[in-house]
């Protein structure tokens, strides 16, 4: 029977699709039995999809100008 | 997969315009296809640079590195991986080089940064049985105040982030927050896939952990 503690550290494994057939079957037990375990998983679902969001640091416009002089300087050098 | 708030490809003058015919483009000199890919992708490029060298004066050099090598190769580029795989691959070479002389690179050993002793969790939050003693709560799901505290979730995120071991932090960013498969992680990085696993779980556990604590101070 797995535990609790154990589940945690198979959590990422359950996620990728990396557990055998077995592990998976005895993970989906765990979570149908242990109402912990299922808001750990729901904690786990929420980081990724809140990480997935984090949000991008806008580009200071001088080095957007100084990205667009190089890309112009060397496509001049090497002309296709 | 793209990020989920972003189009797969990218938008050149209000066009979504996908990998190959944006190499064509770019190998012509055009312009706003240059500045439709940086635009997407410098910011990507400066996080992951964050989590390969040492400060945000060597992370910026190593991106403008990056740039001039994308120009310098995209006749070489031969389209096996998606662009921002390759560009990605380039940036992650520089930053390796230039660790190797600022003596701070991802560490071969298998389990990354915090040797043999890691736990997801806490393990005074679990009795001698391993059953949860302290058990984690079910956080509320989008609700509108919810979203709107989320912008301070975020910013304790952002910041769990960036004090993860160096390459927790470069598989996290790459496949959570840039939403990398795994097989272009361990690519791009250099890392076998068992150890990517290792690195993610430790990584994401670790972020787990802050929100949680985040969410029990509100």
């Amino acid at each position: 029977m797995l535990t609790c503690r154990e589940l945690t550290e198979l959590v990422t494994d359950y996620l990728e699709g990396r557990l055998s057939i077995w592990q998976r079957v005895q993970f989906q037990m765990h979570l149908g039995m242990c109402r912990h375990c299922r808001a750990y998983l729901h904690q786990m679902k929420t980081t990724l999809r809140l990480t997935g969001e984090l949000p991008d640091e806008p580009m200071p416009d001088d080095v957007r100008e100084e990205l667009r002089s190089r890309f112009r300087a060397l496509k001049k050098d090497a002309p296709d | 997969m793209a990020r989920p708030n972003q189009p797969a490809g990218y938008v050149v003058d209000g066009e979504l315009v996908e990998d190959a015919e944006l190499i064509k483009r770019l190998r012509v000199g055009d312009e706003p296809s240059f500045l439709a890919l940086v635009e997407r992708l410098h910011a990507p490029l400066m996080r992951l640079a964050r989590s390969l060298v040492p400060s945000d004066a060597v992370a910026e050099e190593v991106v403008q590195e990056t740039w001039v090598a994308v120009i310098q190769g995209l006749d070489r580029f031969e389209g096996r991986s998606a662009l921002k795989t390759w560009i990605f691959r380039i940036l992650s070479n520089r930053a390796k080089t230039r660790g190797v002389r600022e003596r701070r690179t991802i560490p071969e050993s298998a389990l990354g940064d915090d040797g043999d002793d890691f736990d997801a969790v806490d393990a005074n939050r679990f009795d001698d049985k391993g059953m949860w003693g302290i058990a984690p709560r079910r956080w509320e799901d989008d609700t509108p105040e919810r979203l709107s505290m989320n912008r301070q979730a975020i910013a304790c995120l952002n910041e769990a982030l960036a004090t993860l071991p160096a390459s927790q932090r470069a598989v996290v960013t790459l496949r959570d927050v840039e939403g990398l498969e795994s097989e272009d992680v361990c690519n791009i990085l250099e890392i076998s896939e068992t150890n990517q696993r290792v690195l993610l779980h430790r990584g994401r556990s670790k972020l787990r952990a802050a929100l949680e604590e985040y969410f029990e101070r509100e």
